[in-house]
């Protein structure tokens, strides 16, 4: 725990009882060191913080009637949050998504961790998915889970193709023995492939 | 002297020339065991291949000898049909006089092709399956074949469908709906037809699916009778003329009191593997799939009927007999595989006994009249289990190799694939031997409690495969059931996933899963002949007499299936979880070959 990161993303977990692990405590350092490194610290949080950003207005969410549309403003709400990463890591292996897909690499379903998307790769896409379902053997979820729970396994699932920020994926591994958590593989950058110009596949 | 000398010679010429005449006529005597097929499920060669298991005995053994060890190393290739499908095939092609008949995975299509004109196409079945039925199968879209009876073909398709068609034609006759796809049902076995009834069995045992076998009569599609693997009596067809050889399978509605309240109504013993029939006796024979979920900590007790072998009364359904041979199954081991009907000296006696390859690893020799086991010999590596106890029928398990939750068990040898999968064995009367085609792997196993969630997998495990010893992952091996022990074995790099062939030229084919067809000597083991092919084989070999009189060997390639899942399905190596831990088995599959499912027809030149 000697990354600065660490040590303040854990102070500023909202749930502790919502977390991941024994609570940490900053590591005391020296008067002169800790003023210096405090201002550091707050310096480089400042740009990161969104990451952990959530809203807790307070008031549940109302549903949608309509099907998810292009464009949808809960895009940018769920990708790249740590939070709803998680949450949605943990739905991804309570609702039996992992029973298909596995972790990523998939079995009766497609795998989620490479870059192709037959049904599109953005947060709306993926979501649309998940509620409404595909004529190839994707059930749908609209009545068994809510909207919410929706997007946040679509921010986990895009997570898994590594596209959100390092920084927001979590850093424990759901699976129970086989792989590494995300954090620590060394996986490549992958385009998305709506914003890919053809032919440019790496593999 | 000259005399005596003369007629010493003479006899050593008779003799040496009665030899030679005996290893060409008659079975090999040196490897005689006393072994031969169930005469009455086992009729005479006719040079055609109507079922997949070619006979009700199961013994997928041709009498053809045309192609024989002097003569196969010049086997050439006849004619191929490619039936651009890229998803795994399991099928065997049949042969119906001058036709043959060609499966495929989904959308389940047949093909007729007339074998007088080169296997010019005549007509094609197309069932159009619903395809949400896909994202239920567990293990790749397969299928394991048609069978042909009285002019007509009897199929199954993915989303539970069963289909009567008119052989000549291509026309259906009828079509039944036994599966639900919302509950996972699917349907990828094949048939067995016999005594004017068709029947078929339910997947989807990693779905939460109650399992069953169903009579349907043939010339209606009616539902004759139905018979579940759980719940009460009444459902399993148990009555006053079921006498199971052993106490613990004694008793009343075992199929509900051996599961926690309700768990049997998703507790698996999906019925998606082979029957075989007695015509004798009147009695089928068939294994039941795993429980579920995976996590054994969801459902103490023995599960019944999971996980074991029924004989049933074909005319009635009622249960005969019932061995359970991994009671409450720890490790996924569906006991669907073969069942070889041999009449063979148990203990000094010709004795009628069914021969089964289990997927636990024991090579069982059960009586088929009674369901008492005489002998189960490891045919693998196996650490996770240590033998069966004879006089209680019991497995006896290894404790540190149970899988618990909170914690990861590793190294357990076999994986939940098995010694041996649904991929069947063939029976060589001329040698006496059982040739399995199998597995050598282990695995990583950590279970956690699985949510019930109608139509979605239903397991709570997670599995890591890798080699077994000695870090080849198949095994072809030449089992001799009277000696109980392999003849001999010839290792493979991959898991074998395609069944065994046994001819009368004293070969055995089989396909591995990176596209080589190979002819072993069915005697020695030695490769005599290989020809690699475009695509993996998983499919089941066969062999007929052509319209022109000379012998065909088939094979269909077309690699996926469980273990071949991550080429036809595209799965992404760095998951080694994915496909439940097979892709961590098979990283380099991808590198080896590409999907693609294409007939291939050898004989020999003119």
């Amino acid at each position: 725990m000697s990354s600065p990161f660490r040590a303040r993303a854990v102070g500023m977990r909202l749930f502790p009882g919502e977390g991941r692990g024994p609570a940490v405590r900053p590591v005391p350092l020296g008067p002169g060191l800790r003023r210096g490194t405090t201002l550091l610290a707050l310096l480089l949080a400042l740009p990161a913080c969104d990451r952990e950003q959530r809203d807790m207005a307070g008031q549940p969410k109302a549903e949608t009637k309509s099907f998810v549309t292009s464009g949808d403003p809960r895009s940018a709400e769920y990708e790249n949050n740590a939070f709803h990463i998680a949450q949605g890591q943990k739905w991804y292996g309570w609702f039996n998504c992992s029973g298909c897909h596995f972790h990523g690499g998939g079995g009766m379903g497609p795998p989620l961790m490479d870059e192709q998307w037959i049904y599109g790769g953005r947060m709306e896409d993926i979501v649309a998915s998940i509620l409404y379902g595909r004529p190839n053997g994707m059930p749908d979820w609209h009545d068994k889970i809510t909207e919410q729970q929706a997007w946040e396994l679509a921010a986990y699932v895009k997570s898994l193709s590594a596209q959100p920020r390092q920084d927001a994926l979590s850093a424990r591994a759901d699976e129970m023995s086989n792989s590494e958590p995300q954090t620590l593989q060394g996986r490549k950058k992958v385009v998305p492939e709506n914003m890919a110009p053809p032919g440019s596949e790496d593999r | 002297m000259a005399d005596r000398h003369g007629a010493h010679f003479l006899a050593a010429i008779l003799a040496a020339l009665l030899l030679s005449f005996a290893g060409f006529a008659a079975p090999l005597a040196a490897q005689q065991n006393g072994a031969r097929p169930a005469s009455s499920a086992s009729p005479a060669e006719d040079g055609q291949w109507t079922m997949p298991s070619k006979d009700y005995a199961s013994t997928r053994y041709s009498g053809l000898n045309q192609v024989d060890r002097a003569n196969v190393g010049r086997l050439k290739l006849a004619f191929t049909f490619d039936t651009h499908n890229r998803k795994g095939h399991e099928a065997a092609p049949l042969v119906v006089g001058n036709m043959m008949y060609l499966t495929t995975p989904y959308p389940n299509h047949i093909w007729a092709l007339d074998l007088a004109k080169g296997g010019r196409p005549v007509w094609v079945f197309r069932p159009h399956p619903q395809p949400a039925s896909q994202g239920v199968a567990c293990c790749d879209v397969v299928n394991r074949g048609a069978v042909y009876s009285n002019g007509r073909l009897f199929f199954t398709t993915l989303d539970g469908m069963v289909y009567a068609i008119d052989a000549r034609s291509g026309r259906q006759i009828w079509g039944t709906k036994l599966g639900d796809i919302s509950r996972g049902e699917t349907i990828t076995m094949s048939p067995l037809v016999a005594e004017g009834k068709v029947l078929v069995g339910n997947s989807g045992g990693e779905m939460g699916v109650r399992g069953w076998l169903v009579a349907l009569d043939a010339g209606s599609g009616r539902i004759a009778w139905k018979a579940f693997s759980t719940g009460p009596d009444k459902d399993v067809l148990i009555g006053p003329r079921f006498k199971p050889w052993y106490a613990s399978d004694r008793g009343t509605d075992l199929g509900v009191h051996t599961w926690p309240p309700e768990q049997w109504k998703i507790g698996g013993g999906t019925v998606w593997g082979w029957i075989s029939y007695d015509p004798k006796l009147k009695m089928i024979y068939y294994g039941t799939g795993n429980p579920g979920p995976w996590n054994p900590q969801q459902r103490p007790g023995d599960n019944k009927w999971t996980t074991g072998v029924f004989a049933r009364d074909i005319a009635t359904g009622e249960a005969r007999w019932f061995y359970q041979s991994s009671p409450h199954d720890l490790f996924d081991h569906d006991d669907i595989n073969e069942q070889v009907l041999l009449d063979m000296p148990v203990n000094g006696r010709m004795t009628p006994v069914l021969v089964r390859p289990g997927r636990n690893g024991y090579m069982y020799v059960i009586d088929r009249r009674t369901g008492q086991v005489y002998s189960a010999d490891a045919f693998g590596f196996i650490n996770s289990m240590d033998g069966v106890d004879l006089a209680t029928g019991r497995l006896r398990m290894v404790k540190d190799k149970e899988p618990k939750e909170g914690r990861v068990t590793r190294n357990i040898c076999p994986t939940a694939s098995g010694v041996k999968d649904w991929n069947p064995s063939a029976f060589s009367p001329r040698t006496g031997l059982l040739y399995v085609p199998h597995e050598n792997l282990c695995m990583d196993e950590g279970v956690f409690e699985a949510n019930y969630i109608s139509g979605t997998p239903y397991v709570g495990a997670e599995v890591k495969m890798y080699a077994g010893p000695g870090g080849h992952r198949g095994v072809f091996t030449a089992w001799d059931p009277v000696r109980r022990k392999a003849v001999w074995e010839f290792n493979e790099n991959l898991p074998l996933w395609s069944g065994a062939l046994a001819t009368g030229g004293d070969l055995v084919f089989y396909g591995t899963m990176d596209g080589w067809f190979k002819a072993l000597d069915a005697v020695t083991g030695k490769q005599l002949w290989a020809r690699k092919l475009d695509s993996g084989i998983i499919s089941q070999p066969v062999t007929y007499r052509g319209p022109d009189g000379r012998q065909y060997v088939a094979v269909v390639t077309g690699v996926g299936g469980w273990m071949g899942a991550i080429v036809s399905a595209q799965l992404d190596p760095r998951d080694p979880t994915a496909a439940l831990g097979a892709v961590n088995a098979m990283k380099d599959l991808p590198g080896l070959t590409q999907p693609g499912g294409k007939l291939y027809v050898f004989t020999l030149p003119r």
